[in-house]
């Protein structure tokens, strides 16, 4: 089976932490990571590899930096790492991003699977593996939780808000990937050493042969005006008591006078 | 020219409109108000009978309704098909999708497909009257920064909005609307997929993303079965019951019900955190509620910092005591 995983490398939000005084994260030196979600969408490719055979290639876009993620991607094992970096690229939307990798992904290869995390912890849009799927005109299942190879395609789990639903999709297909699915494995010792002198394939704007109106800031539709800083609570009310019925006597007073129960 | 109309993809389920869609439709008379624009609903199902009458009450003016066998649950294809379609038809301003698993999902391929922006997750909307554009105001990096967002130069302005955050507001029981009926032709839609069986898990629990009232449980619970704990409060309060990472890792609660980056965002009316200490994991995923509760041992727990109300105390003897005090007033 030929697999690829699409992952993006964001800040590790275990190390950011608020600056109480502004409201503001701090993230001056703060590592970056696989997003959580995308080791998810790793972990099926290579439970897909080891149970049909193939390869894994995964492909990233990113600043030249997202190499350490792709490093970390072929020490746990996959075979082949792609790197999408461009100045050009820079201010893409989800619309521009679909369209980028949709290009690096048919580069890459002919695939069976395109697997993608449910949605990237920084932006949290999940917009970007549908968008993806409809450029290259594959069907897309958002929110797997497991999939199967049959016949004539896939059998996969699709986690929703009530419980779960079970999809049958026809030959090449896209998922986003859920928490639930899995835990990445972790690196081998060998993998480890392979991910050290592994091949980063590069690849800009000219290679994908993108059109210029349709990436970076002019492909992307959105805008942002403006970032602010959420309002803070600045009248929370403490109720401390020895007795615990005195503090629910006086909880619940505030509750009624505000009319919440 | 575009047509001035504000459109909400009205999502229903086995013919039951969601709540999300009432929301936005709720909201969105607030926009057409606005604007000027009209409010319209974007339905699709197998049989829209029951249902129009209930868009109309929430304020829509029009229906386009689009009705047919393969409509009748969402599959992508099809359903993608049929609205971007009528989007390049009849050109609205605006079109607003409940970001549910279906919304979310749905949309992405429709912005695509008409080449149009897309905002996801909005906690808040807005009309800039002057430059006639939709301001749609989005939480980003876990909800420590909001971030307003615009589509200046592309129609229609999409966003997926996020459901609890806007009060219903039903109109009457005999509300008056137009439904346009829409054609519907999936021909050359390959199929592709299909949805073979839909199981629902835990029915008589509440859905943390609907549900008004949450009791979350943190690392304070102690273990899996001290959760009966925050299950009999829930239960009292008709409340959904979450949990942080922690208590899902250690395997005390099944991840359907984690809050938090990794988990599920929420925004209830009333989040009541027992016994957790606030990682910036998990404010992401329910700061945004309306009040906050936090019950903790710990007066520096990070949680307190987003809370409206702090109760320095054990929860194990705050919880149960909440619990029959609200039984003792309900009689």
């Amino acid at each position: 089976m030929n697999i690829a995983v699409c992952i993006k490398q964001v800040p590790d939000s275990d190390k950011v932490t608020i600056d109480r005084e502004t409201n503001r994260l701090n993230r001056a030196g703060v590592p970056s990571v696989i997003n959580p979600f995308d080791e998810n969408a790793l972990e099926l490719g290579l439970q897909l590899k080891d149970k049909y055979g193939g390869k894994v290639t995964v492909i990233t876009m990113g600043p030249p930096q997202a190499e350490e993620a792709l490093r970390e991607c072929v020490s746990v094992g996959a075979d082949e790492v792609i790197l999408v970096t461009d100045r050009k690229f820079a201010g893409s939307d989800t619309w521009a991003t679909s369209y980028t990798l949709s290009l690096a992904v048919q580069k890459a290869g002919d695939f069976d699977v395109v697997l993608f995390g449910k949605q990237a912890i920084d932006g949290d849009t999940a917009q970007v593996g549908p968008g993806v799927a409809y450029f290259m005109d594959i069907p897309v299942i958002t929110y797997v939780k497991e999939a199967e190879k049959t016949d004539t395609g896939f059998k996969v789990k699709r986690v929703t808000e009530e419980g779960y639903q079970l999809w049958e999709v026809d030959g090449k297909a896209a998922f986003t990937v859920v928490k639930e699915a899995n835990t990445m494995r972790l690196p081998s010792l060998k993998g480890k050493m392979r991910a050290k002198s592994a091949t980063i394939i590069t690849w800009g704007a000219d290679d994908l042969g993108a059109e210029d109106a349709k990436i970076g800031l002019k492909g992307s539709p959105t805008i942002v005006k403006k970032v602010f800083s959420p309002p803070i609570k600045t009248n929370r009310e403490t109720i401390q008591n020895e007795d615990p019925k005195q503090s629910v006597k006086e909880l619940l007073g505030k509750l009624k006078e505000r009319k919440l129960i | 020219m575009s047509n001035k109309e504000i459109w909400i993809f009205a999502e229903q389920r086995e013919g039951v409109i969601s709540l999300a869609t009432l929301e936005l439709l709720s909201e969105g008379q607030i926009l057409a108000a606005k604007s000027g624009y009209t409010l319209c609903a974007v339905l699709l199902s197998a049989d829209d009978s029951k249902i129009l009458q209930e868009l109309y009450n929430y304020g829509a003016k029009k229906v386009y309704s689009a009705v047919g066998p393969k409509l009748s649950y969402y599959q992508n294809d099809y359903y993608s098909k049929v609205v971007a379609d009528l989007i390049i038809e009849k050109k609205p301003e605006i079109v607003l999708y409940g970001a549910t698993s279906v919304g979310r999902s749905l949309a992405p391929t429709i912005a695509v497909m008409v080449n149009a922006g897309l905002t996801a997750d909005c906690t808040e909307l807005d009309f800039d009257t002057e430059q006639m554009l939709l301001l749609q105001t989005r939480p980003a990096f876990g909800g420590n920064i909001m971030a307003t967002i615009l589509c200046p130069n592309h129609r229609p302005q999409m966003s997926t909005v996020r459901p609890n955050v806007f009060k219903k507001n039903k109109l009457g029981d005999k509300e008056k609307g137009e439904s346009v009926s829409v054609k519907v032709d999936l021909s050359k839609v390959k199929d592709r997929m299909r949805l073979l069986e839909e199981t629902k898990e835990e029915v008589d629990a509440v859905d943390l993303c609907e549900a008004e009232f949450i009791v979350s449980g943190g690392r304070g619970v102690g273990s899996p079965e001290k959760f009966i704990v925050l299950q009999d409060l829930a239960k009292e309060l008709g409340a959904a019951v979450g949990a942080s990472r922690a208590t899902v890792d250690a395997g005390w609660i099944a991840h359907f019900h984690q809050v938090g980056q990794t988990g599920k965002t929420v925004c209830p009316k009333v989040y009541i955190a027992c016994g957790i200490s606030g990682a910036i994991q998990h404010l992401a995923g329910m700061q945004s509620s309306d009040f906050i509760i936090a019950i903790n041992k710990d007066p520096q727990a990070n949680i307190f910092d987003v809370a409206d109300i702090g109760v320095v105390g054990d929860l194990h003897d705050i919880v149960p005591e909440l619990t029959s005090q609200i039984k003792a007033l309900k009689k």
